[in-house]
């Protein structure tokens, strides 16, 4: 070994999190125990995967149907569930339309299915709990926020921790018998009698940002593509540092 | 075979252009980056390279912009699965900069690196040899930013992350020094037609 080499930027966002190369490597049979209906078009899958080794909050796993003609298909799903030493995952899945997975979730899975999984996956947009956060999701970009929030009940941790969730109506909420007083859902397209309709905006981030802890917010975005660029750029000009904005795109 | 029951898949198409675990995107180019877009402006861009090269040097859009125009037309593979099929980007080939700052024997592997700094390990010669560009353009329009405007390394035979946006500067080092996702977790490499999506694949 020679030098190393540092590029002379700002390096955006530090990956912080070791990730075990090995867990990643190999595809494990996950058995589908549940089928929980959230919203009209998302439902929440838990299934059992008894080597699991647990994952942070805010990691995916890759999964894999197969056909009996050996044709395939894999996508990557963020994980809903906390970590826990249960052996059990959950994914909230939107029922895509012409999707080709979610489509078989929505339309034929049942209990006692099996698909194969692989994973955690990525280090990067995931937080063990160790940072004030402030997560901002959209529709089924929310689920890996979600993650955070049951981790942070689950282990009763103080460090400061606020949810804004976008959906266009309280019947697509995702997770809203869930939310305590650290979320604020904002609806783009109904709401409730006496809550605002419309999208989100600095005057639901703003007072966030001016009452930021100590050390300030750890920002997690995660949504699709549209909503990530509007919610990323209200934080920078909120004042949220750009290297401290993690950014996942539903593509 | 792991068969999952009930599940038949869309429709078989004879498609020798899709790597393993793809699928075809279609029209759509999903955008996928862990940042936020950042506000470059052309005449703020420049690129450099340096590190084990003779002549290291930093080009400005006009500088860059002088040299012969390259195209790609072909494909390209995002390891989050999506495939899009006959892209067109134009831009100049990476061997056009590099034979200006003449990379040393002993540069074996590059970290390409971008105004934001995020990071992308490669080995060189996946960047030499006709097979890398800058590319500022997209079917003839200027790069959208969110798709790494004003322009991007280009490295369509690897998994699109290698593509590093916001392009600013490639070193060249004698050895491999994993990059933002190489250290997240993916592939030293990421050959799709070899599905090296993780670590250890």
């Amino acid at each position: 070994m020679t030098e190393t080499f540092t590029p002379p930027t700002r390096f955006a966002v530090p990956g912080r999190i070791a990730v075990s190369n090995g867990t990643a490597g190999h595809w494990q049979t996950a058995t589908l125990t549940e089928i929980r209906r959230e919203t009209p078009r998302a439902a929440t899958f838990r299934f059992a995967v008894p080597a699991w080794v647990g994952h942070l909050p805010g990691q995916h796993l890759r999964l894999r149907l197969t056909a009996a003609d050996g044709y395939t298909a894999q996508r990557h799903y963020s994980i809903a569930s906390a970590p826990d030493d249960s052996g059990h995952v959950e994914l909230t899945l939107d029922h895509a339309e012409d999707g080709e997975v979610s489509g078989w979730f929505h339309t034929e899975a049942r209990p006692g299915d099996r698909v194969e999984v692989r994973g955690p996956l990525s280090g990067f947009f995931a937080w063990p709990g160790d940072r004030a956060a402030l997560l901002i999701g959209a529709g089924s970009g929310v689920v890996p926020l979600m993650s955070m929030v049951r981790h942070h009940r689950a282990r009763g941790l103080s460090v400061p921790l606020r949810l804004l969730v976008s959906a266009r109506s309280p019947e697509e909420l995702i997770y809203a018998r869930e939310y305590g007083a650290e979320t604020t859902p904002v609806f783009t397209r109904a709401a409730p009698p006496g809550v605002p309709v419309g999208r989100m905006t600095a005057a639901h981030l703003d007072p966030l940002l001016e009452a930021a802890p100590a050390g300030g917010w750890e920002a997690y975005v995660c949504g699709s593509n549209a909503f990530a660029e509007h919610a990323s750029r209200l934080l920078v000009a909120a004042g949220q540092p750009v290297h401290r904005i993690r950014v996942e795109r539903f593509g | 075979m792991n068969v999952t029951r009930g599940f038949t898949g869309r429709p078989r198409v004879d498609n020798h252009g899709l790597p393993p675990g793809q699928y075809d995107a279609g029209d759509d180019w999903p955008v996928l980056s862990a940042e936020v877009t950042p506000d470059l402006a052309p005449a703020d861009w420049t690129f450099r390279i340096d590190g084990l090269v003779e002549a290291p040097r930093t080009w400005d859009w006009a500088q860059a912009h002088a040299l012969p125009a390259s195209a790609y037309e072909g494909d390209i593979h995002c390891v989050t699965s999506w495939s899009k099929f006959g892209v067109r980007f134009g831009g100049v080939s990476l061997d056009a900069f590099l034979e200006r700052v003449r990379p040393l024997p002993a540069a074996t592997h590059a970290v390409a690196y971008s105004h934001t700094g995020y990071t992308a390990s490669l080995p060189l010669a996946d960047l030499t040899g006709g097979r890398a560009w800058i590319a500022w353009e997209y079917d003839g329009r200027p790069l959208p930013a969110e798709h790494g405007g004003p322009a991007r390394l280009l490295v369509p035979h690897l998994y699109f992350w290698k593509s590093a946006k916001w392009i600013a500067g490639i070193h060249l080092l004698d050895h491999d020094e994993p990059g933002f996702w190489e250290r997240n977790g993916y592939h030293a490499r990421g050959n799709p037609w070899e599905e090296q999506r993780y670590s250890g694949d």
